[in-house]
């Protein structure tokens, strides 16, 4: 056991850390303001700047085949650069959902023109994309989906409504799924398309996110025309496509996005006097601290198992499907604990007040979406039980019934 | 990076879970829990033949000198097997302690005889219900004679030499007391896990060689526990991971409501967390693996670390796996309570997770002084 680079880890971390360290400092950025549409745009430029000196040495596409414009690395290669760009604010954020899930569905399912077309843009950073899949109706169902396709001609015609679109305010491009044939149970009926996001009838309308952020959108949809010759897989068989990508989309979140952590309590717990003394000598919060620590500490080693397998070029094991469903959950036990040592101030959010920039007041509103994005802690405990576990799925009332003869709720 | 075992050690976990699905299957821990012997004697000559007691003793004394990593792999297989045999006391403890403070003279007396199972080995620290603190050990070492009173003595019914943290002076020192030797007393205790029998140990006058130096036991002492919660965190992730495989084989065998009782998100979801909260210990215990065979610096951190999340996993573990099996699991008949009492039983040998949770959060203010 040891926490070492191999040889050729070793060579490719120095290489990349040569060239972040002489082109990343010129793109470093604060986040975006989402409040202010003129910051969020120059923010979006900066970003396809990144991104495009990014494809320029070579990093922007690192497990890609080479004829795609990647690097033909190992995931490995990939995990290491990461580690070297976060130690620059740059802003790569944009990109993650169009690289990680969409570009990818683009080349399993695409024909070569549709590839020549849009991987290299995409690579390049000249292109944004964005992922139209969860409806008002269908989120952790996705199957669900009410968004109406119909055929007419060598078009199709598409009505309804997305949500929870991270990004499609600035995307070029989305990927969509919709329903072709009401009549056929919930998972057949289904087929996918990519849309250029300025097509007529395509209206974005952000959604205000209770911590305040704004980087989701509802996507309507209005006798929006769509070519024929941008339906990935055949009419009908939408969900095998968007299976495809759903896999993607759980290695991307789990990945990551924690706003306080438990150093941070740590650091709280000795700056804040209870009644009986510093918060640090207060059992209660000591005990707190140790049985998060050791969680925390359990899914970053859980990580270097993964890790661990990467760099023999082996398939991780099952176990790091246990992330978000540990770090989401203690996020928002942080967030509440964070605030109560304040106690009766514990709840202003002025950052000049507020211990750490108000970082646990934001987890507090922060941590019930991560709860929920990308597989609610339900759904990932299903995922787990089923997938690792073997247990049965759910019995499925809807299995056989036409989707327009299930019953509707609110 | 690589935080997993080697090949060669996976082979030898492996072979230790054939050798114990054989040997060690529940019936065993049974017969020691409902009878009156202090262990499994056939099964412990059987671990002393295949060298894995002396797997971490080097060759010097008697053992095979293969590392840390290797007893790891062992524990945690003896773990999964609840073996009845005092394979925590003898070696994580006793010889440990041995090994660490001991004379090369002691070494070369005690180690060979531990290594090959000759000998069971124990500490001896708890004197009542409650903490032991230093400053509250009533049993006192004086001119090599030892004098006082032990309880909860883990394995202390079938152990032939213990390690005993006693008053010396105005410190603590630990004695090495042959059990064989006058003036020493043993009497069986009721507990809650019976397929490891502890004792209570009356010393009147018994002799005893001091181990390390006077007075300055109670840092060693705790520093053999450390190195001892790493490997007892295998053994308990182990037992949790066969909690975990008897909650999922029963799931996937009992129907109710006309349906597999695994196919219910209540089910479903509690196996998830057994799996979640294993694995969390798991590689907590990796972690620490790696700190005590490299001696790492961050070791008391890690060990407590990895005691704190595999003590919770296979306490979490045996009592949902009693509830997925509803009334059988508290029959006498069915194996549940078997997991459910060693679980109980590690949770307490080295001390309570609540005592260790304190030292964890000691350690990080080190960490944050330095």
């Amino acid at each position: 056991m040891n926490f070492d680079d191999t040889p050729e880890e070793a060579a490719f971390r120095a290489e990349a850390r040569d060239w972040l360290a002489r082109t990343a400092p010129k793109f470093v950025t604060p986040g975006p303001d989402e409040a202010d549409d003129a910051r969020e745009a120059a923010y979006i430029r900066r970003a396809k700047a990144w991104q495009a000196a990014k494809a320029e040495g070579g990093y922007a596409a690192i497990t890609w085949p080479k004829e795609f414009g990647g690097r033909g690395g190992r995931p490995i290669e990939q995990v290491i650069y990461s580690q070297e760009e976060r130690r620059y604010s740059v802003p790569s954020g944009p990109f993650q959902i169009g690289l990680g899930m969409c570009v990818p569905t683009v080349m399993t399912w695409g024909d070569d023109a549709a590839r020549k077309r849009f991987v290299g843009p995409a690579v390049r950073g000249e292109e944004i994309w964005c992922q139209l899949f969860s409806e008002p109706a269908a989120g952790s169902d996705l199957a669900g989906i009410r968004t109406r396709s119909e055929k007419k001609g060598d078009e199709w015609i598409v009505n309804g409504q997305k949500v929870w679109t991270s990004g499609a305010h600035y995307s070029d491009w989305g990927i969509l799924v919709t329903r072709s044939d009401p009549s056929q149970p919930k998972h057949k009926g289904l087929t996918f398309f990519y849309l250029d996001m300025k097509s007529p009838g395509v209206e974005v309308r952000p959604i205000q996110q209770i911590w305040g952020g704004a980087n989701f959108n509802e996507v309507y949809f209005n006798d929006v025309r769509i070519p024929d010759s941008q339906r990935f897989g055949a009419p009908g068989e939408g969900w095998k496509v968007a299976l495809t990508m759903l896999m993607h989309e759980r290695l991307a979140i789990s990945a990551g996005q924690v706003t306080t952590d438990v150093k941070d309590f740590f650091e709280l717990a000795g700056e804040i006097e209870l009644e009986t003394g510093p918060a640090l000598e207060n059992a209660a919060v000591r005990e707190q601290i140790a049985d998060w620590y050791v969680r925390s500490e359990g899914l970053k080693f859980t990580t270097y198992r993964a890790l661990t397998a990467l760099s023999r070029g082996e398939t991780p094991g099952p176990e790091g499907s246990i992330g978000k469903v540990v770090s989401a959950p203690q996020l928002q036990a942080l967030g509440t604990l964070g605030m109560d040592l304040g106690d009766m101030a514990g709840g202003l959010t002025e950052e000049d007040v507020a211990p750490l920039k108000a970082a646990f007041q934001r987890a507090y509103l922060f941590a019930p979406g991560l709860r929920i994005a990308g597989g609610t802690d339900e759904i990932l405990r299903n995922i787990v039980a089923e997938r690792v576990l073997g247990l049965p799925p759910d019995i499925r009332v809807d299995k056989s019934v036409a989707f327009n003869e299930l019953p509707v709720g609110r | 990076m690589n935080l997993d075992f080697s090949d060669d050690q996976k082979m030898l976990k492996d072979q230790a879970r054939k050798v114990l699905s054989e040997k060690s299957p529940p019936g065993a821990n049974r017969a020691v829990l409902e009878g009156t012997a202090p262990y499994d004697a056939k099964l412990w000559a059987q671990v002393g033949e295949l060298g894995w007691l002396g797997c971490a003793i080097p060759e010097a004394y008697g053992g095979l000198g293969l590392g840390y990593l290797e007893l790891c792999v062992i524990a945690e297989e003896l773990g999964r097997a609840i073996a009845p045999v005092p394979v925590s006391s003898s070696i994580y403890l006793a010889a440990e302690a041995i090994l660490r403070l001991g004379t090369e003279e002691q070494k070369q007396a005690h180690l060979p005889r531990l290594a090959a199972g000759e000998v069971v080995g124990t500490l001896a620290l708890a004197e009542g219900v409650g903490v032991p603190r230093p400053e509250r050990l009533e049993t006192r070492l004086e001119g090599g004679r030892l004098t006082g009173r032990k309880i909860a003595v883990p394995d202390g019914l079938g152990a032939g030499l213990a390690v005993v943290a006693a008053r010396e002076g105005q410190g603590v020192s630990i004695a090495l007391v042959d059990l064989s030797e006058k003036g020493v007393g043993r009497a069986a205790e009721r507990s809650i896990d019976p397929s490891r029998k502890s004792a209570t140990l009356t010393f009147e006058g018994a002799r005893a060689e001091r181990l390390g130096p006077a007075g300055e036991g109670w840092a060693e002492l705790q520093a053999v526990l450390s190195r001892a919660a790493v490997l007892v965190a295998f053994e308990q992730v182990g037992g949790a991971d066969a909690c975990l495989a008897i909650a999922r084989d029963y799931a996937l065998s009992r129907y109710a409501f006309g349906r597999l009782i695994g196919s219910f998100q209540a089910i479903k979801h509690k196996l998830a967390d057994m799996y979640t909260h294993t694995e969390l210990a798991r590689s907590n215990a990796y972690y620490a693996a790696w700190a005590l065979s490299t001696d790492a610096p961050e070791l008391p951190l890690a060990a407590a670390s990895a005691r704190v999340s595999a003590s919770h996993a296979f306490d979490y573990a045996a009592k949902e796996m009693l509830q997925t099996l509803g009334g059988m699991g508290i029959t006498w008949e069915a194996d549940g309570h078997l997991y459910l009492r060693r679980a109980a039983g590690l949770r307490l040998l080295l001390g309570a997770p609540r005592g260790w949770k304190e030292r964890l959060v000691r350690e990080l203010e080190r960490r944050n002084a330095a």
